[in-house]
């Protein structure tokens, strides 16, 4: 794919002091949102995209900052002068979600009342709550309709929530290898995950802070199994099949396969920079997330309250298990039983769910290609 | 003679089509047919199109495209969503012709349905020559044909018949893509080369 990065760029924040009333019923009195944005803002100010993260993600969605060279943005791949997210003709923003532990208010943040951190009463945050609160930072951008809003997995919930909760501020919505509400094979591991932190001795009912350590083994052990999840079999036999790291068996439970060296690795990494309340609040978000509840289910009925002039791209891949293409249909079927303006790619990728970060020709051409025909 | 797009059945479906109406087209290739009817007939068009480039060149023409086989059937869309449900060129590429016909008429209205003709005399002389056709509307080798089934102007019909369906509207057109005027069924099914069909069927 021709273009570049978008260089070194730096991080800004919002503080807002106006309370958010949360889905869960909780309030937050005021918080920080961090962001980063690329490009310029046309005096329309009709070219704004609006880069949702998932799980584990956060603001710095591309380029790199000036001292840190080698922290390159989780989707630097897609965002950039001459890439399908293009820079020199849209206005990207990317930003923390609240709840984060990117500098985002978050349950690692102090909280005002207390003067400690947030820890376990930091309260639960939903996907329409985050919703809320990037419209809030749309207006202090002064953007009062997104060119697109854009986002994988639970990215693309986000995308989706933002197309039904705010419909005439979304004319274009671009959601990828996600699905309209988990299964319960989803739910299912990501209660694992959660078991793996909350059974860990040194979770401390979430108020790990103030005992100056941190569930480091549960989430370790959460990321694993969410790892094993994102890829896909062929992929793990493709990349280290039975390979061990030496040539033989050594009849004992340190690392032997490659598979394990790479889980761990995997898993130490995170673990050293995630917060383990956010890991929590990030996989409940997931489970909740169903638009149609309000509605019996009727996910035609939900997604009825889109904007008829707004326009969709849904892409799956092949080889997601984990948010397959059967999920995505079904928001591709209730789109189109509205007469709603929406295009369908299943791609081959053989990377699981991870794909929808890949660089790929295809996947990349089908977003650059839908992404010129918006006009500004 | 000059065609919409180089495609003669492309003009005798665009005039089957009234401004506004909802068209669904299967096989949809580039969306070359719902990007023309956009733009002259103002319709409301999907495409279903199973080959990864033509995905990215009918969003990159603007138009609404769905990856998917039609051989699977059609169960993303509705019963009677459609005003029209168009198959053109790829009725003979699909192995389950009764099933797509039914699917096509559960979600549509109308059915429109070109298709090459076996039987057009130059398509007969070259078997008679010993050699599989290669034409205008036949443009494959036997070897690298996507085509799976082989059939004529009168098998369609006859098949129309057997499967309850009402033949709307018929036009058989020639290697330049001209109407063939001919009294005799079978003097059509010589002289045609490509047929374009609307069906319907009783509710």
């Amino acid at each position: 794919m021709p273009g570049h990065s978008v260089g070194a760029v730096t991080a800004q924040c919002a503080h807002f002091s106006e309370p958010l009333h949360l889905r869960s019923g909780g309030v937050l009195p005021a918080y920080d949102l961090v962001y980063e944005t690329y490009g310029t803002l046309n005096a329309a100010k009709s070219n704004a995209i609006l880069v949702c993260h998932a799980l584990s993600g956060h603001h710095h969605v591309a380029g790199h900052y000036a001292d840190a060279p080698n922290n390159i943005g989780w989707w630097d791949n897609i965002v950039g002068p001459g890439r399908p997210l293009d820079t020199d003709r849209f206005f990207i923003v990317g930003l923390n979600n609240l709840g984060g532990c990117h500098g985002s208010t978050g349950p690692s943040s102090v909280n005002p009342a207390t003067g400690k951190p947030w820890g376990a009463d930091f309260p639960m945050v939903a996907v329409s709550d985050w919703v809320e609160a990037q419209a809030r930072l749309a207006d202090r951008l002064g953007i009062d309709q997104w060119a697109a809003v854009m986002g994988g997995s639970l990215g693309g919930m986000q995308a989706l929530r933002w197309t039904i909760s705010q419909p005439q501020r979304v004319r274009n919505a671009i959601i990828i290898a996600s699905a309209p509400k988990l299964t319960a094979q989803n739910i299912a591991f990501n209660d694992v995950a959660r078991q793996a932190i909350l059974t860990d001795p040194e979770f401390h009912g979430g108020n790990y802070y103030e005992h100056g350590v941190r569930p480091v083994r549960g989430l370790r052990l959460a990321r694993m199994l969410g790892h094993i999840t994102y890829l896909s079999d062929d992929q793990m036999g493709e990349k280290f099949g039975r390979e061990l790291r030496n040539s033989s068996f050594s009849f004992d439970y340190d690392v032997e396969f490659e598979v394990e060296s790479y889980l761990r690795y995997q898993g130490d990494k995170f673990a050293g920079y995630f917060d383990a309340n956010t890991y929590l609040l990030m996989t409940k978000a997931l489970d909740y997330f169903d638009p149609a509840r309000l509605d019996g289910g009727d996910l035609t009925k939900a997604l009825g309250r889109t904007d008829p002039k707004t326009g969709f791209l849904i892409a799956s891949f092949t080889t997601d298990w984990r948010f397959s293409p059967a999920r995505s249909k079904e928001i591709v079927s209730a789109l189109l039983a509205n007469g709603r303006n929406v295009s369908y790619a299943e791609i081959d990728l053989n990377f699981g769910h991870d794909s929808f970060l890949m660089e790929d020709a295809h996947y990349h051409g089908i977003v650059d290609a839908y992404l010129r025909n918006i006009t500004l | 003679m000059t065609h919409t797009l180089g495609r003669p059945d492309f003009d005798v479906i665009a005039g089957w089509i009234e401004p506004g109406h909802r068209v669904l087209d299967l096989g949809c290739g580039d969306g070359s047919l719902l990007k023309h009817l956009q733009e002259t007939r103002g319709v409301r068009g999907v495409g279903v199109e199973i080959e990864d480039a033509n995905i990215v060149a009918a969003i990159r023409n603007g138009v609404n495209v769905l990856q998917g086989n039609l051989e699977k059937g059609l169960d993303e869309f509705a019963d009677q969503s459609f005003d029209h449900v168009v198959l053109s060129r790829t009725l003979q590429t699909v192995r389950h012709t009764e099933g797509i016909l039914r699917e096509m008429l559960r979600v549509g209205r109308e059915a429109v349905v070109s298709f090459p003709n076996f039987a057009y005399w130059k398509n007969l002389r070259a078997v008679l020559d010993g050699r599989m056709p290669v034409s205008e509307d036949l443009p494959y080798q036997w070897y690298d044909s996507p085509n799976v089934r082989f059939f004529t102007i009168l098998d369609f019909d006859a098949l129309c018949t057997q499967m309850g369906l009402t033949i709307k509207e018929r036009r058989v057109l020639d290697e330049q893509g001209a109407t063939v005027n001919a009294q005799d069924d079978k003097e059509i099914n010589f002289l045609g080369s490509l047929a374009v069909y609307r069906l319907t069927q009783a509710r």
